[in-house]
């Protein structure tokens, strides 16, 4: 099959009407800004998609086109005009047959400045990386080492191709296309993301890492990471987001779907950074995704976000307890600075017996910014002894910000056992003081406070990603005291 | 080492030291006595620096310089330590944690590197011996669910630590039982050196017992009204302060 390239694709839409042409410019190629059926399949194509891939996008297009934007969240935006954004963007320079050594320097000189170079990471952390810019996943590391113990870890658009059966049986499982408004759009239209499969019992022996990058304007990022732990395997997972300054609003639409069999485990932890707009709340990211894993018999998924980015963002990492005995954890640090808004939970689902889920949410606002905590605690009628327990702690500063709790409880088996703990505080001026008078200063203080009110979390990441997220705690709040 | 010239302080407009003056060498030890309300804690927090005390009039000089328009971290980089009535908590950031933050931000704004760890780490158990913690005490959060004495023990350690130019003790014996009394006050004297000096500011005598100061000064409505020996100290210990109270208002 020849490839696909933008010229037969400029050829196809010649004939339709586009309010703007195509727009191509050194780095990068990106498809006209909107939203139809020919686009969805356009997308499909460019991928080399197999048949049954293209029927179950245009599919969740249809499902999609019905569907109304939720506005049940604590937030206030202005809902994106879908049909101004460019649904597929990528970097010209990349050739996924290229292996590291010959990606464009350029990008690579983006990851330094992002702080990641990718052949540290290769060497020093051990972590095996997949990098997402745009649309297309310019890097897969560590492939060799992690076919040898049979683990699949490579972009959803190769694992489509090589992989069919697996992605088959697995895609929308958990997300359905039906799912919801953005989780419909992002299976229509997703252009990348991760794949990754852990065979029977293996334990992997390394952090599997994706980060993403939104770097062209006026695109949306859709990817789409499924993550399979076959039974008995254990896998920690760690995804990186981040995004250029712009005036404008830019959606990510992300879709992440969990599989853990029988006795896996699976840790997936998120460190968030997409531009979180201006002081003023010029531009930022709308960070619009949906997470959620399935639990079998005693397997368990840990979720740990900590999310400092984004102008809007709307995100519940779930777990569906199914399997008896399953473990469900959810560890989240969300800050927001100036004008950003952020309402993120979580949703643990009790379906089988003996199941435990423990939630840990740490809420941080300042400037003029609204932080919401929305969780729902579900324990079904056949769920015997389900046991949660949830902690949500805000910690505020200034006086300008919001911190809001709308913990849901849903029992409906009376062995149930639900405990829930919250508590409000503020950054005291003593505090404040207190520190100034070791010689600490008042930035400094406050990534002191910060990190400790966050340290229940921050300890449940993996360590060179904690030291990460404890610095970018520290950059989220820079300026926010005055 | 500290000089402070006719002092007038106010906090939201409320006008608290109307005219302190005083003078503090290198080796002594001062105590500031008085009775509640006089401004004693207010002098301690400006001497530190606190933001929302106001210096109306006057001067405080430490080493001979001005140190009115310093930010407190920078009056603490040059030695001035505050040991607090009521020490803050700071949930999640151990005891550890805290005391090498506050080194190594002093060791940054004197242009040096971090302390090694394995000095702090000699540091810290050197210190903590001498002041007879625990070492469990030192992992747990700074002065989350501490008792009265096991806050002001800790905030002794943190001068020990931080081995101060002139430290100010405000009521430093509030609080403490009479075992933790001797623990703290023998802190304090092992850290006293020529090169350092001490002001105790306390409501009662009793700490004087133990920390032997060479001078005494009463704080009444803001003004120091009579400095002495330690022989002060005990007048008033006796007497109380209506003696003084009656000589300053007559």
């Amino acid at each position: 099959m020849s490839k696909y390239t933008e010229d037969d694709l400029r050829e196809e839409l010649k004939t339709k009407e586009y309010e703007y042409g195509f727009f191509t410019d050194i780095e990068s190629e990106t498809f006209p800004i909107g939203l139809n059926e020919d686009i969805v399949r356009a997308i499909s194509k460019k991928k080399e998609e197999p048949e049954w891939m293209t029927e179950w996008r245009l599919e969740a297009f249809k499902v999609w086109q019905a569907m109304e934007e939720p506005d049940w969240a604590n937030v206030n935006y202005t809902k994106p005009d879908f049909q101004a954004i460019a649904y597929y963007s990528a970097p010209v320079a990349v050739d996924p047959n290229k292996t590291l050594d010959d990606v464009d320097p350029d990008l690579l000189a983006m990851y330094k400045k992002l702080g990641i170079s990718v052949d540290e990471q290769k060497k020093m952390n051990n972590v095996a990386m997949d990098i997402v810019v745009d649309s297309v996943s310019v890097a897969t590391t560590f492939k060799k080492t992690l076919a040898e113990k049979g683990i699949i870890f490579m972009p959803i658009s190769e694992a489509i191709q090589e992989h069919p059966e697996l992605v088959r049986k697995y895609i929308g499982t958990i997300v359905p296309t039906t799912d919801n408004f953005y989780a419909a759009l992002n299976s229509a239209v997703f252009s990348d993301g991760s794949f990754c499969y852990i065979p029977k019992g293996v334990k992997c022996p390394m952090e599997l890492s994706t980060y993403f990058r939104i770097n062209q304007g006026g695109t949306g990022q859709f990817e789409r990471t499924l993550l399979v732990a076959d039974e008995g395997s254990y896998v920690s997972y760690l995804e990186g987001c981040t995004a250029p300054s712009r005036d404008e609003n830019q959606l990510h639409a992300a879709v992440v779907e969990l599989i853990a069999l029988d006795d896996a485990e699976i840790k997936y932890s998120t460190v968030q950074n997409w531009y979180p707009g201006n002081a003023e709340g010029l531009g930022g990211v709308y960070n619009f995704v949906t997470k959620r894993g399935l639990c079998e018999k005693n397997a368990k998924i840990s979720w740990t976000q900590v999310e400092t980015g984004s102008a809007v963002t709307w995100k519940y990492p779930s777990c569906i307890l199914k399997g008896d005995n399953s473990v469900g954890e959810f560890y989240s640090i969300a800050v927001t600075n100036n004008h950003q808004q952020a309402d993120t939970g979580t949703k643990m689902i009790h379906l089988g017996k003996n199941t435990k889920s423990t939630i840990i949410s740490k809420g941080i606002s300042a400037g003029k910014s609204q932080n919401s905590y929305r969780g729902l605690v579900h324990v079904s009628a056949r769920a015997e002894n389900a046991r949660n327990f949830s902690q949500c702690d805000s910690l505020l500063m200034g006086n300008e910000c919001g911190a809001h709790t709308f913990p849901y409880i849903e029992a409906k088996n009376k062995s149930a056992m639900i405990e829930h703990e919250a508590t409000t505080s503020k950054i005291g001026e003593d505090q404040i003081f207190y520190c100034n008078q070791r010689g600490i200063d008042t930035e400094k203080a406050i990534a002191l406070i910060v990190n400790g009110f966050s340290k229940e979390v921050l300890n449940k990441l993996p360590m060179e990603f904690a030291v990460e997220a404890q610095k970018l705690l520290e950059i989220s709040l820079e300026g926010s005291v005055g | 080492m500290l000089q402070i010239k006719d002092l007038h302080a106010s906090v939201e407009d409320k006008s608290i030291l109307k005219g302190i003056n005083l003078e503090v060498k290198a080796g002594e030890v001062h105590a500031i006595m008085g009775p509640n309300g006089s401004g004693k804690s207010t002098l301690a927090s400006v001497i530190a620096g606190k933001e929302e005390y106001q210096v109306d009039k006057g001067q405080i000089l430490l080493d001979g310089q001005d140190i009115e328009e310093l930010a407190a971290e920078e009056r603490a980089h040059k030695g001035v330590f505050l040991s607090f009535q009521y020490p803050v908590e700071i949930p999640g950031v151990s005891v550890t944690n805290f005391i090498k933050t506050a080194i190594n931000e002093t060791r940054k704004a004197k242009g040096l590197e971090d302390m090694p760890a394995k000095d702090m780490l000699k540091m810290i158990r050197d210190k903590a011996e001498l002041l007879e913690i625990d070492r469990k005490f030192l992992s747990r959060s700074l002065n989350e669910g501490f008792s009265g004495g096991e806050k002001k023990r800790n905030e002794i350690f943190q001068m020990a630590m931080l081995e101060p130019k002139l430290a100010i003790l405000d009521e430093t014996d509030s609080g403490l039982d009479i075992d933790a009394l001797r623990i703290v006050a023998n802190g304090v004297n092992k850290l006293k050196s020529k090169d350092n000096a001490v002001v105790l500011i306390t409501h009662y005598q009793r700490l004087l017992d133990y920390i032997v100061p060479d001078f005494v000064h009463v704080l009444y409505k803001g003004r120091i009204v009579k400095s002495g020996g330690k022989e002060l100290a005990h007048e008033l210990e006796e007497k109380g302060y209506d003696w003084i109270k009656e000589e300053v208002d007559a």
